[in-house]
């Protein structure tokens, strides 16, 4: 299925990134690429087929609660591109 | 209350805060109040690499609320990513439940604070387990218009619970959040306290518009930001009518308009609507690869079904039904919380009358603990020893208009019954001993004698006053009747 | 012969009786990695002088005669993808250049328990997205046997080192054969354990369902060597698996009897290079020599793998990636610039007129995290997060995602009854040889379709393993893979050993020559 330039614009503002102009075009472009052969799926009869979310079938893994050491502040903060020492600083956020 | 021409329709989501030491993912202390960002680990912080685990405790904190809420637990739980960005959101998606959560279809039964408090059933949804997120905190110190990030909270567990649209006025909804607050408090899975955040709540209200026969629904509107029962309350109270104004201004129906979020202030007392962007609607839900399923059998349900000990619901129904308490009266013992309906159990088991121990505890005793702001377990008067004045006052040994100077001298000297008597130097008195009293003060007292024997009973209780002066354990019941029948018997 | 051309388990003998210390080895490595580094490529990060004191005390607790773990004195090459307290883990991406983590992954932890000497930080494709390690931000990695083609990726960093004898061992990450892939085009042995052998703990994720680490070697002996090392149950790994690691080095000599070796018609069509097909074939000619049974097993949805393989790995990367905003970790992009240009942006519709416009521009905090993502990211990746944004958004979550999770049961159900008729499946791991750098550059979908071969014992979770098993006329080597069920090891193991004592591919070597 080709995708329109407008699907790419959407996509790309839900996943947060920013195209030139120029890769808009690319995108659209290798995207339709992409998907189209990816729509090969649609000939596999997967009626009454339970999807496979994970490789291997373990479940129910707990852990106990109990309480560890967590980080310092420093060390979390270490590799924040922008903090106060006390806090991770961000531009306002929308709506406060 | 006059007539509305419109039923408020109410559904509200609650966020609970299950009491685990540490996350749900990690093990980072979950307790409120550290400086910012000193509880956080490469997990809940969403550093590169970090991988979840699931705290045991927490998830059976969620299967024991679920089956408390009646809820049915299906065999097969997942989890799943809710993607959006939001810097207090560090992973930039929140492990939460989508199309498999652990409970369904519940109910919590309700007093109906309209229908003298009968039981009502509120439905339920769903109920989930997923994790917290931050805090951002605008910080004009810092200038430019920065926001500060706080992980703290990030990871912790809370159970989403939410309710059918079953409410039909502010006060059912308040009774509902309230009954909610008592059975998750009830079964220890959280502490509730809402202005630590344990406990929030959004609401989802509409009108149901009768007019010309037919019923119209107005569009939903979410209301965030309420941050105590009365705020939900006077939140609700507020957005019907406004609701109804709106509808008479734009006619508009549910389905015609998009769902509005609007945030409580309550300051102002009003609601005001939220700006919210289109795209963020689209989570792209999908199975957290990093975490495995859940699978719980019939019986585990079974086992944790059997452990959850009675519920609210049931003991109000015992002590209505074996108690003989008014409804009403069930309700105010049931919902000062378990511990102090146990003491009510024990005064009521030890005395043998379930209504007098009604009385001292719904009275007396919370008097007391409100003036004291004491909670029951740390109040000085054991249930044994109530449950003996309740006895003493039944069987003779304590006239009953004495009964609350013994009741405030044990509770301030913590003494027992037969102490309090003494000090307070309270004596059976014997009967002859009265009819002597009672037959001394009618010779003094020949105006009353005439009286009563004119037929002006009420004359006799002139003489109350004298014979306590002269003896005052005496019972003044007892004294008016002997003064009536010895006078009329003098005719 | 050079202490470089001795493998692990060779040199490992060398060092318990004290003809080796690991200081020579570790100088010896680090010359190698001096003199030929500069054209492959194959490192990031390589700290001297850390490995140097790693070797020495090393040597010291063993002149004291104490207890030493498995890899001692060894030294193994890590994928710039696997957390190492307190040093730079990058992913060879801008985001996460400066990132210090503040903790071990499991599998780093593990080969520092078991006394190897890390010696440096390999190259690898920006996040593991990609086959040819060209999508690294910062170099491209060359193939020691001819510089100018690929080592293939995304682990060929790791897959170069080995192949160039600068370190006998390295560790790569396998999510859609990212560690057979490149062994296959450098000519040395690479093995994807099963899903949940080895911890994802401190790996940093690209498609978590379908990740996994494991060792790239010279030999198999030596890949065993490795992986007994690093696997085993982390309770810090929800999908890990709860069970014992066997000692694959105690069994890895004894030859499989009866062997069943399955191949699959599929395998051999149109698209495979006949050299790459003829060795193969003549492999398979040496199986039988050794008294296997070759039977025909079909997989009947492998043609599907790629296709399911590329809207699932995304839709993860997608999810796996969004915490790169900016915000708690790793690159921001200039966020003063970001803003004006933002303004000046929503000045302009404003000037032109267009309000609407102009109230629809980004908000600040938004205009910071796609700044910091557009700059942050190659193309590669943002290709990949593009189309699993696509895939998991709105309306196509059905088609795609979906989709595939079933498609993916169908392929694991194909595996799960060919193995129930053989022991082993023998196949090819590439299509061809080693390709010219940038020749798929721009051409996406075709280096999609080189991970045709690996793919699906990712989605099925399996092991799988590349060894040599020829060289084609232009001196460029060919890989052999095996794959097994889940778990099997072992067998995979033993399978790949009795290949490896039959013939003498894996004897041979690139010549670096002089002349580059
Ligand atoms: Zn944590």
């Amino acid at each position: 299925m080709a995708l329109t330039r407008a699907d790419v614009e959407k996509v790309a503002l839900l996943a947060r990134l920013r195209l030139t102009e120029a890769e808009l075009e690319t995108m659209t472009d290798q995207l339709s690429q992409i998907v189209g052969y990816v729509d090969l799926l649609g000939e596999v009869d997967t009626a009454d087929v339970e999807p496979m979310a994970h490789a291997v079938e373990v479940t129910n893994v707990f852990a106990a609660d109990v309480v560890e050491p967590s980080l310092t502040r420093e060390a979390a903060l270490a590799n924040a591109p922008r903090h106060n020492g006390r806090g991770y600083l961000v531009p306002a956020v929308l709506g406060e | 209350m006059s007539e509305q021409p419109y039923t408020t329709v109410i559904g509200l989501e609650v966020h609970v805060q299950l009491s685990t030491e540490s996350k749900l993912f990690c093990r980072c202390n979950t307790k409120f109040g550290a400086e910012p960002n000193t509880q956080t680990c490469p997990v809940c912080i969403g550093m590169p690499g970090s991988l979840p685990v699931m705290n045991r405790r927490a998830y059976e904190l969620s299967l024991k609320t679920a089956v408390a809420l009646n809820c049915t637990i299906p065999e097969f739980t997942k989890w799943d990513r809710k993607q959006y960005y939001y810097p207090d959101l560090p992973k930039g998606y929140q492990i939460s439940q989508f199309d498999l959560p652990m409970s369904a279809d519940g109910y919590l039964e309700i007093s109906d604070p309209k229908d003298k408090f009968a039981p009502k059933r509120v439905g339920i949804i769903r109920a989930h387990l997923e994790e917290d997120a931050g805090k951002s905190v605008h910080d004009e110190a810092a200038g430019k218009a920065d926001s500060e990030i706080d992980l703290n909270r990030t990871g912790t567990p809370l159970l989403e619970i939410v309710s059918q649209p079953d409410m039909r006025s502010a006060a059912e909804a308040k009774a509902f959040l309230q009954e909610l607050k008592l059975l998750l408090t009830y079964i220890d899975v959280s502490d509730c306290n809402m202005q630590e955040g344990s406990l929030r709540v959004d609401a989802n209200v509409n009108l149901h518009i009768e007019k010309d026969g037919k019923v119209i629904a107005t569009p939903i509107v979410e209301i965030k930001n309420m941050n105590s029962f009365r705020a939900v309350e006077r939140a609700l109270e507020y957005e019907a009518p406004r609701q109804y104004r709106e509808w008479q201004e734009t006619g508009r129906q549910l389905g015609e308009a998009p769902k509005q979020t609007r945030g409580w202030d309550d300051v102002a007392g009003v609601t005001r609507g939220q700006r919210s962007k289109e795209e963020s609607s689209d989570y792209r839900y999908f199975p957290d690869p990093d975490l495995a399923p859940v699978i719980t059998s019939a019986a585990e349900v079974d086992v944790v079904r059997e452990s959850l000990g009675e519920l609210p619901a049931d003991l109000r129904r015992r002590l209505s039904e074996g108690y003989s308490l008014s409804l009403y009266d069930a309700d105010v013992i049931v919902n000062q919380g378990r511990e102090f309906a146990d003491y009510y159990l024990a005064v009521a088991g030890a005395s043998g009358n379930p209504k007098s121990a009604c009385n001292w505890v719904t009275g007396p005793l919370q008097r007391e603990l409100k003036e004291r702001e004491q909670t029951i377990d740390s109040f000085g008067l054991p249930a044994q020893r109530l449950a003996e004045l309740i006895r003493a006052v039944d069987d003779g040994r304590l006239p009953s208009t004495r009964a609350p100077e013994a009741f405030q001298l044990m509770v301030d000297k913590g003494s027992d019954v037969a102490a309090a008597l003494a000090e307070l130097k309270i004596e059976r008195v014997d009967e002859t001993a009265l009819v002597t009293l009672v037959q001394e003060l009618l010779a003094a007292n020949p105006k009353t004698v005439s009286d009563i024997q004119n037929g002006k009973f009420q004359a006799a209780a002139s003489l109350i006053g004298q014979a306590k002066k002269k003896n005052p354990n005496v019972d003044p019941n007892r004294v008016r009747e002997l003064a009536i029948e010895l006078a009329t018997s003098l005719q | 012969m050079s202490i470089v051309d001795r493998s692990a388990t060779e040199l490992r003998k060398l060092l318990a009786t004290g003809e080796l210390t690991s200081i020579e080895l570790t100088r010896a490595c680090l010359e190698r990695i001096e003199r030929h580094d500069a054209t492959i490529g194959a490192f990031l990060r390589v700290d001297a002088a850390r490995a140097l004191d790693q070797a020495a005390a090393i040597d010291r607790r063993r002149q004291a005669g104490e207890p030493l773990g498995p890899l001692a004195g060894l030294p193994v090459a890590v994928k710039d993808v696997l957390c190492d307290r307190d040093t730079i883990t990058s992913c060879a991406s801008r985001m996460l250049a400066e990132f210090r983590s503040p903790y071990d992954s499991t599998v780093v932890g593990k080969l520092k328990q078991a006394d190897a000497v890390l010696i440096g930080r390999t190259n690898m494709d920006e996040f593991a997205m990609g086959g040819s390690t060209e999508n690294s931000a910062f170099q491209p990695t060359r193939n020691p046997w001819d510089p100018t083609r690929t080592p293939g990726g995304s682990s060929g960093g790791s897959a170069a080192a080995v192949a160039a004898r600068m370190a006998p061992l390295a560790i790569g990450t396998d999510t859609g054969g990212s560690i057979r892939q490149p062994a296959g085009l450098c000519g040395i042995v690479g093995m994807k354990p099963t899903y949940g052998r080895v911890s994802r703990f401190g790996l940093v994720a690209f498609a978590s369902s379908l990740d996994q680490v494991g060792p790239f070697a010279t030999t198999t002996e030596d890949a065993a060597l490795l992986l007994e090392a690093i696997s085993g149950h982390d309770p810090r790994d929800s999908t890990s698996i709860n069970q014992p690691t066997p000692r694959y080095t105690e069994s890895i000599n004894k030859p499989l009897a009866g062997l069943k070796l399955g191949v699959v018609p599929e395998h051999f069509g149109a698209g495979l290079d006949p050299e790459v097909a003829s060795s193969v074939r003549a492999a398979i000619e040496v199986y039988k020599s050794l008294g296997a049974e070759v039977k025909e097993v079909p997989l009947p949805h492998g043609k599907y793998g790629v296709a399911a393989y590329y809207v699932i790995a995304p839709s993860e990367a997608s999810s796996n990636l969004a915490r790169y905003d900016g915000v708690h970790f790793g690159f921001r992009a200039d966020q003063s610039a970001a803003l004006a240009e933002l303004a000046a942006e929503r000045q302009e519709l404003i000037a032109a007129g267009k309000t609407a416009a102009a109230d629809n521009v980004d908000a600040p905090l938004v205009r910071m995290y796609r700044s910091t993502r557009e700059a942050g990211f190659g193309a590669e990746v943002k290709r990949r997060i593009m189309l699993g944004a696509y895939a998991l958004s709105a309306g196509y979550y059905d088609a795609y995602y979906l989709k595939a999770l079933k498609v993916r049961r169908l392929i694991r159900r194909d595996f799960d009854e060919a193995f129930q008729q053989v022991d082993l499946i023998v196949g090819p791991v590439t299509a061809g040889p080693a390709f010219k750098l940038g020749e798929m550059v721009d051409d996406p979908l075709a280096m999609y379709l080189v991970d045709l071969y690996t793919v699906s014992a990712n989605l099925a979770g399996i092991p799988a393993l590349s060894l040599p098993c020829g060289v084609t006329k232009a001196g460029l080597p060919i890989g052999l893979q095996l794959q097994a069920p889940p778990l099997a090891e072992e067998r995979l193991l033993r399978g790949a050993r009795m290949y490896e004592a039959a013939t003498d591919w894996h004897t041979q070597r690139p010549s670096l020559g002089g002349a580059r």
